[in-house]
């Protein structure tokens, strides 16, 4: 445990003394703060139009019409930018031959892949943590439905954290950071968008690529639902990954 | 300390090294002796518990490397032929990551990185960033790191690559002192540095195992009669045929001169004989002006070209 620690710090601190951290902070919230200008600003729009039809107007809803959409957007964004936080982690060791003395020391695999791991999602943590002040905001000219609000940020930390594990098992298997970041994009999009498949291929297929797209699970999370299925979804998506990270350090030690 | 028996690592099908058995005591130091390729950094790897040997045993303290591997990383320090450090860290910090990862928890580490700074000399340099270190500063702290965990063996693969011939110095100096009560291990392609550090020394070629032994014995060994050097005044020929009466003289070789009316041989003898008494009387009382006379001792760089290349006859 205290050796996961060590490198669970040593990796916090690489990302926070280096500027990749900041970066990536710094892209989600700016882009989360202009999806979040825009709906608002849709939002007061229609609000305004509203005002003539009292009935629709009852219809309105921050949740649907603000926040729902926000952490839809936000998930696009996490999408774009959780592979720059993994794709070195395990690369950039071999690339450096850091391996060597990582994997010689008294540590077992899982000690290193889960504290790169939760470093990662520390940063994912603190990133999400700063776009509260959009409900903070929010909730001082409305009522927030701060259920749903809670619902969606869990939502989008377990969406993440997949991200997150599928880019590190994508790091473990090459030692270019290029490659690793490519490949853990384009399948984070690939299970995102399997879905849309769906009309097209037979009733029992498609019920199981409901299962498995990322997209499916997310969407009662930013609706206010919490399903244990969907949390187990993501739980299982996650470790199923740094299970296969585990392998493959293995593996590579076997080939040499 | 160290005990290997048959040990084999293939990559593919092709080896990295074949059955090669050897040992070490406790306090040695061991040098292992080959050319780039011949398999020194695999058999390291095995014995660091990085790569898994593909048949044979290897232990480590008593604990093998494949079943209790823990065990053996607890016990090792090893530098591995590209330093790994890590560039943004500063000295102590890197230090301190390294002994947490080892293990090592609050006083006894501190402490215990303040005796790895002292002893390897990076005292002035323990806040730098190592990114901006010179390269002899790079390798004592891939040192200190492998002594961080104060380890019965200590493994160094090619400790002296790359450095001025200063660092070079400095850094035998280091692992002379760190010998004594640790088993050290150290590979190397010079081989004068093997006959100055090693109590004894591995050569491998081509992954197997071509001799085990000291670095006297292996002179002896291989130094079937004694050489001579010799620089004489006079005329080539009438020296060559006072050289070649000498008892015990088996042949006279020229070697180039040193300059103009003296001449230069190299005298080999037979087994049991030392021809440097007869031989410089021979000179003196035909008339000839000696200037020189030496034996030659066989290097360890001719004793590798020898092994190798009988090797590799047979």
């Amino acid at each position: 445990m205290s050796r996961m620690i060590a490198i669970y710090l040593r990796e916090l601190g690489y990302l926070f003394n280096s500027i990749i951290a900041y970066i990536v902070m710094m892209i989600f919230t700016l882009l989360a703060g202009y999806f979040f200008y825009n709906l608002l600003a849709f939002f007061n729009l229609a609000s305004i139009q509203m005002m003539q039809n009292p009935l629709a107007a009852g219809e309105l809803s921050l949740t649907e019409g603000v926040l729902q959409p926000l952490f839809g957007n936000m998930s696009i964004v996490l999408l774009l930018t959780m592979p720059m936080l993994t794709m070195r982690l395990l690369s950039e060791e071999r690339k450096l031959g850091t391996a060597e003395l990582l994997f010689t020391c008294p540590i077992s695999d899982w000690d290193a892949i889960l504290g790169k791991y939760f470093a990662a999602a520390t940063v994912l943590a603190t990133m999400l943590v700063l776009t509260f002040v959009f409900p903070w905001l929010l909730s001082r000219y409305a009522a927030v439905e701060w259920g749903a609000v809670t619902s969606g940020y869990l939502g989008l930390l377990f969406l993440g954290m997949a991200y997150l594990a599928m880019g590190l098992f994508f790091s473990s298997i090459t030692e270019n950071q290029i490659v690793a970041g490519i490949l853990s994009f384009g399948f984070s999009l690939l299970f995102l968008i399997i879905g849309w498949i769906n009309p097209f291929v037979s009733e029992g297929l498609s019920r199981v690529i409901a299962q498995v797209s990322i997209l499916e699970h997310f969407g009662s999370f930013s609706a206010g639902i919490i399903d244990t299925n969907d949390i187990v979804y993501y739980f299982c998506f996650s470790l199923f990954f740094l299970f296969l990270c585990s392998r493959v350090l293995e593996s590579n030690r076997w080939r040499g | 300390m160290i005990e290997v028996q048959h040990l084999t690592k293939y990559y593919g099908r092709h080896p990295g090294i074949l059955d090669v058995s050897f040992g070490a005591e406790k306090g040695e130091i061991l040098g292992f002796l080959g050319p780039n390729g011949a398999g020194k950094t695999t058999a390291m790897r095995i014995l660091t518990c990085y790569l898994p040997p593909s048949s044979g045993m290897a232990k480590v303290a008593g604990y093998d490397v494949l079943d209790q591997s823990l065990e053996v990383r607890r016990r090792i320090g090893y530098l591995p032929e590209n330093v790994p450090l890590y560039h943004d860290l500063s000295v102590s910090g890197y230090l301190g990551f390294v002994a947490r990862l080892k293990g090592m928890q609050g006083r006894s580490r501190r402490a215990r990185i303040e005796k790895v700074v002292e002893e390897c000399g990076l005292a002035e340099v323990r806040n730098r960033i190592i990114g901006k270190l010179s390269k002899g500063y790079r390798q004592r702290v891939g040192l200190a790191q492998a002594l961080v965990n104060d380890p019965d063996v200590l493994i160094l693969d090619e400790p002296t690559v790359g450095l001025d011939p200063r660092q070079i110095i400095e850094i035998r100096e280091l692992i002379r002192n760190l010998a004594g009560r640790r088993t050290v291990i150290l590979s190397t392609h010079i081989l004068p540095e093997a006959s100055l550090l090693c109590n004894r020394v591995i050569i491998i070629n081509k992954g197997k195992l071509v001799t085990v032994d000291t670095p006297d014995n292996l002179k002896n060994r291989l130094q079937r009669g004694m050489t001579v050097e010799i620089t004489v005044r006079g005329d080539r020929e009438a020296i060559r045929g006072v050289l070649e009466t000498v008892t015990g003289v088996s042949s006279v070789t020229d070697t180039s001169a040193p300059s103009a009316g003296t001449c230069a041989f190299r005298v080999e003898a037979r087994e049991g004989f030392d021809v440097r008494e007869p031989a410089a009387q021979a000179v003196v009382t035909n008339g000839f002006g000696l200037l020189e006379l030496a034996p030659v001792d066989m290097s360890l760089e001719d004793i590798f070209v020898e092994l190798v290349t009988q090797e590799d006859i047979n």
